[in-house]
C-alpha cells in the first residue's frame, strides 16, 4: 500500500515540478486562419530553430485573423497563461501595454550583438514598435500601401503605360481619361479605386501623409483629425467619387478591390504590398506598382505585424523567445520570408542578400515598397486604439457617403477621439 | 421521496442551465455596474455610469434602431417565405425532394462562407445583382457602400439563410394536418384560399409561435455576415446591437460597458419572448 502512495506522489511531483533540465517551451501565436503554404513555412522555421538551439522547443499555434489572435492572446493573458510570444498588429502596442500584457525587449537583450540587432530595422517600422524610449515590438511581417496600375488600360486611354501618376493632380487627370462610360452614360470602367471598408483610416493615411499632416503624436495620447491639411485630404478623397466621378461613390469594399482590378473594372487601385503575389498570379495583363502619388511630399503608412513577448511568461521563456525572434529576423531569413509572402523585408541588409538582389532583378515591382519606406510614417495607433480608429473610420465613411461634409466629419471624429483619450493625458 | 427523484432527474439539465446560462446572466448584470478592470486595477463599483454612457452613445442608438428595422424586415418576410415554400414542396409534384433540399441548403452552409459569396453578388459593376440590373438598363449601384441600401442588403442575406430552416418546421406541421380536413373542405365547396385561411393557417399557429420566437431571437443574434460584408459600415449603417457589443467587448476591451449593453440585449429578448407568448398564446390552437 505504501509503495502505491510513493508511486502516486512521484507521479504528481513529475507533473507539478518538471525536471530542471527540461526544455524551455516557447508557445508562439501566429495569425493565420487555415493551413496552407504559410503554416508550412512557419513550421519549418520552428523545426530549424529547434535544431540549432537545443533546449528550446517552439510551439506555433495558428490562431486565426489578427483580431482573433489578439482576442485569444489577451484572454489567455487575463486567465494567467498567455503565449510566450505572438505576432500581432504593430498598432496593438498601446493596447497590449495598457493591459500590462507585454514586456519590452530591452530587458531581454544580452550583449552588444543583441543591441545592434534591435537597431538593424528600418526606422519607419520601428516608429510603431517603440514608445517611451523602449522597444516593445520587433517588426516581422510588415506591409505598406502602394498604387497598382493596369498598363494595358493606360495604353488604350492614350497614356504612357510605363509612367504611373506621381502627384495627386496627375492621378486625377489620368483617372479622368481612364474613366469610361457607355452610350447610356453608365460607367464601364473607373479610373481609380481607394477602398474604404473596414479600416479606411489606413488608406486615409496614404492621403494625409503626402499632404503633410500627421494624425497622432508619438505617445499615442493625442490626435489631429481636425487639422486643415487632414480635412483637405478627406475633401480630395471624397471629391474623387462625388465630384470628379472617377471613382465609385460611397464606401468601396477592401476585399473585392483586387478582383475589380483583375476584371479591368478599375484602372488603378490602392492596396497593400501584401497583395503583390496575388496580383502577380491573377492579373491577366501587364501591371505596374508605384509609390503613392505625392502632394506636398511622398508618404504612406506602414502596417502589418510585430513580434511581442508576454509578461506572464517566465524569464527563461522570455529570453528563449527573444532568441527565437532574433533568429527569425536574420537578414537571410527576412529576405526569404519577403520573397515567399510579399511582405516587405524588414531590414536594409536583407535587401542586400544575393537571394533578394536576384529576386528584385527579375521582379522590380517588389522593390517599390522598400523605396517608399524612407517616406513612410507609423500607422495610426493610440491608447484605446480600436475605439479611436473607429471614430476616424466613421468620420471618413460619413464624408465618403455624403452624410457629413469632410470638415464636419473630421471635427466630430476629433471630438470623439479627444473624449476617449482624455484619461491617458 | 418522489420529489427527490424528480429533482434528481432534473439535476443534470438544471446544473447545465445554471452554470452556463443563469450564472453568466447574473455575472453580466453584476459586471454592468462595475468599471472595466484594467491592468492591475480591480473593477470599481460605478453604479449606473455604464448605462449613462450608453444613453450618450450614438452608435448604440444607431445599432438599436438598425436592429429594429432588421427584425422588422427579416422576421415577417422569412416566415411568409417559409410558409410559401413549405406549401409548395408539400404538394405532390415531381422533383420535390430535390426542391426541399435546395430550399434547405442555405441553412446548412456556414454563414461566413455564405457572406463571402453574397459579397460578390453585391459587388458593383460585375456582381450578380449588377449583371441583372445592368441587363435591365439600370444604372450601377454600390449596394453595400451606400447607407441607404446596405442594411436592406444584409437583411436579404439573413432572410435567405433563415427561410429554408423555418420551412422545415412548417413542412412537418403541414404533414401532420389530417387529409380528411381538406376533403371535408372540398366537399363543402371551400376555395383553396378559404381553406388555407380558415383551416391550415390556424392549425399552423403553434409552429408559427415557435418559429416567430426563434426568428426574433435570430434577428438579434445573427451578425456573422456583418463582420464579413460591411463591418458595421458605412458609417454604422449596418451596425447591429450584438455586433456593437462584440466591438465594445473584444475590440475596445471595455468589458464593463459591454456587460451593460448585454443586459439591454437580454432585456429586449426577454420582453420580446414574454410578449409573444402572452399575446399569441390565446390565439394558438393546440390540437
Amino acid at each position: 500500500m505504501k509503495s502505491i502512495w510513493h508511486l502516486v506522489a512521484a507521479g504528481l511531483a513529475a507533473v507539478v515540478f518538471p525536471a530542471v533540465a527540461a526544455d524551455v517551451e516557447v508557445t508562439f501565436y501566429y495569425p493565420v486562419a487555415v493551413g496552407g503554404p504559410i503554416t508550412k513555412i512557419v513550421d519549418g522555421y520552428a523545426a530549424d530553430f529547434e535544431k540549432e538551439n537545443p533546449g528550446i522547443k517552439v510551439k506555433p499555434v495558428y490562431a486565426g485573423t489578427y483580431q482573433e489572435t489578439l482576442v485569444k492572446a489577451l484572454t489567455a493573458h487575463k486567465s494567467g497563461t498567455p503565449p510566450v510570444t505572438a505576432v500581432l498588429l504593430s498598432t496593438d502596442m498601446f493596447t497590449l501595454i495598457d493591459e500590462d500584457a507585454i514586456v519590452p525587449f530591452d530587458g531581454l537583450l544580452q550583449g552588444a550583438d543583441d543591441h545592434a540587432w534591435v537597431k538593424s530595422f528600418y526606422p519607419a517600422f520601428m516608429a510603431n514598435s517603440q514608445t517611451g524610449g523602449k522597444t516593445w515590438g520587433i517588426p516581422f511581417q510588415r506591409s505598406t500601401i502602394v498604387l497598382y496600375w493596369n498598363k494595358a488600360l493606360f495604353k488604350e486611354a492614350g497614356l504612357d503605360p510605363e509612367h504611373a501618376p506621381a502627384s495627386w493632380s496627375e492621378m486625377l487627370a489620368d483617372a479622368r481619361k481612364l474613366t469610361r462610360r457607355d452610350a447610356a452614360g453608365h460607367v464601364t470602367q473607373w479610373g481609380v479605386q481607394i477602398p474604404s471598408s473596414g479600416f479606411p483610416y489606413w488608406l486615409f493615411q496614404g492621403l494625409t501623409t503626402p499632404n503633410g499632416a500627421e494624425l497622432m503624436n508619438a505617445a499615442g495620447t493625442q490626435t489631429y483629425f481636425d487639422k486643415p491639411a487632414v480635412i483637405e485630404a478627406l475633401q480630395f478623397w471624397t471629391d474623387l467619387g462625388r465630384k470628379d466621378k472617377v471613382m465609385p461613390e460611397g464606401v468601396i469594399e477592401w476585399g473585392t478591390t483586387p478582383k475589380d482590378f483583375f476584371e479591368k473594372k478599375i484602372a488603378m487601385m490602392w492596396t497593400t504590398t501584401g497583395n503583390l503575389t496575388n496580383v502577380k498570379k491573377n492579373a491577366g495583363f501587364d501591371f505596374g506598382v508605384a509609390m503613392l502619388p505625392e502632394k506636398k511630399r511622398r508618404g504612406s503608412p506602414t502596417g502589418g505585424g510585430n513580434f511581442y513577448v508576454f509578461k506572464k511568461a517566465s524569464k527563461a521563456e522570455q529570453e528563449a523567445a527573444a532568441r527565437f525572434v532574433k533568429w527569425m529576423t536574420q537578414p537571410e531569413r527576412a529576405a526569404q520570408w519577403g520573397i515567399d509572402t510579399g511582405y516587405v523585408a524588414v531590414r536594409p541588409d536583407a535587401w542586400k542578400t544575393a537571394k533578394m538582389e536576384e529576386y528584385v532583378k527579375g521582379f522590380p515591382a517588389a522593390a517599390v515598397a522598400r523605396d517608399q519606406l524612407q517616406y513612410s510614417v507609423a500607422e495610426l495607433s493610440t491608447h484605446d486604439n480600436q475605439r479611436v480608429t473607429k471614430a476616424l473610420n466613421d468620420g471618413i465613411q460619413a464624408a465618403l457617403t455624403g452624410a457629413k461634409t469632410p470638415a464636419q466629419a473630421m471635427k466630430d471624429a476629433q471630438a470623439e477621439a479627444a473624449r476617449i483619450l482624455r484619461s491617458y493625458k | 421521496m418522489r420529489a427527490v427523484h424528480g429533482w434528481l432527474l432534473l439535476l443534470p439539465s438544471a446544473v447545465l442551465l445554471g452554470v452556463f446560462t443563469h450564472w453568466p446572466v447574473l455575472g453580466t448584470i453584476w459586471a454592468s455596474f462595475h468599471a472595466t478592470p484594467r491592468a492591475g486595477r480591480p473593477a470599481a463599483f460605478v453604479g449606473l455610469e455604464n448605462y449613462a454612457v450608453m444613453a450618450a452613445d450614438e452608435v448604440f442608438w444607431k445599432s438599436l434602431a438598425n436592429n429594429l428595422w432588421y427584425a422588422l424586415a427579416t422576421v415577417p418576410v422569412s416566415i411568409a417565405l417559409a410558409i410559401l415554400m413549405a406549401l409548395w414542396v408539400n404538394s405532390a409534384m415531381r422533383g420535390r425532394t430535390w426542391l426541399r433540399m435546395a430550399f434547405f441548403t442555405p441553412t446548412v452552409l456556414p454563414m461566413i462562407a455564405v457572406a463571402n459569396i453574397w459579397l460578390f453578388f453585391y459587388t458593383p459593376q460585375y456582381g450578380l445583382l449588377e449583371q441583372l440590373t445592368g441587363a435591365l438598363g439600370l444604372a450601377s449601384r454600390n449596394w453595400l457602400g451606400d447607407p441607404s441600401t446596405a442594411l436592406a442588403c444584409v437583411s436579404v442575406v439573413a432572410i435567405w439563410k433563415e427561410a429554408g430552416f423555418f420551412m422545415i418546421f412548417y413542412l412537418a406541421a403541414l404533414q401532420s394536418i389530417p387529409p380528411s380536413l381538406a376533403e371535408a373542405a372540398a366537399l363543402e365547396g371551400a376555395s383553396r384560399g378559404y381553406y388555407f385561411r380558415r383551416v391550415v393557417f390556424p392549425l399552423l399557429m403553434p409552429t408559427t409561435l415557435f418559429v416567430m420566437v426563434n426568428a426574433v431571437i435570430n434577428s438579434f443574434r445573427l451578425v456573422d455576415h456583418i463582420v464579413v460584408m460591411t463591418r458595421g459600415g458605412p458609417n454604422n449603417a449596418t451596425s447591429l446591437l450584438l455586433y456593437h457589443i462584440y466591438n465594445v467587448g473584444f475590440s475596445y476591451w471595455d468589458t464593463g460597458y459591454a456587460a451593460a449593453l448585454t443586459v439591454v440585449l437580454l432585456a429586449i429578448l426577454g420582453l420580446a419572448a414574454a410578449g409573444q407568448f402572452a399575446l399569441l398564446d390565446r390565439k394558438v390552437h393546440y390540437q
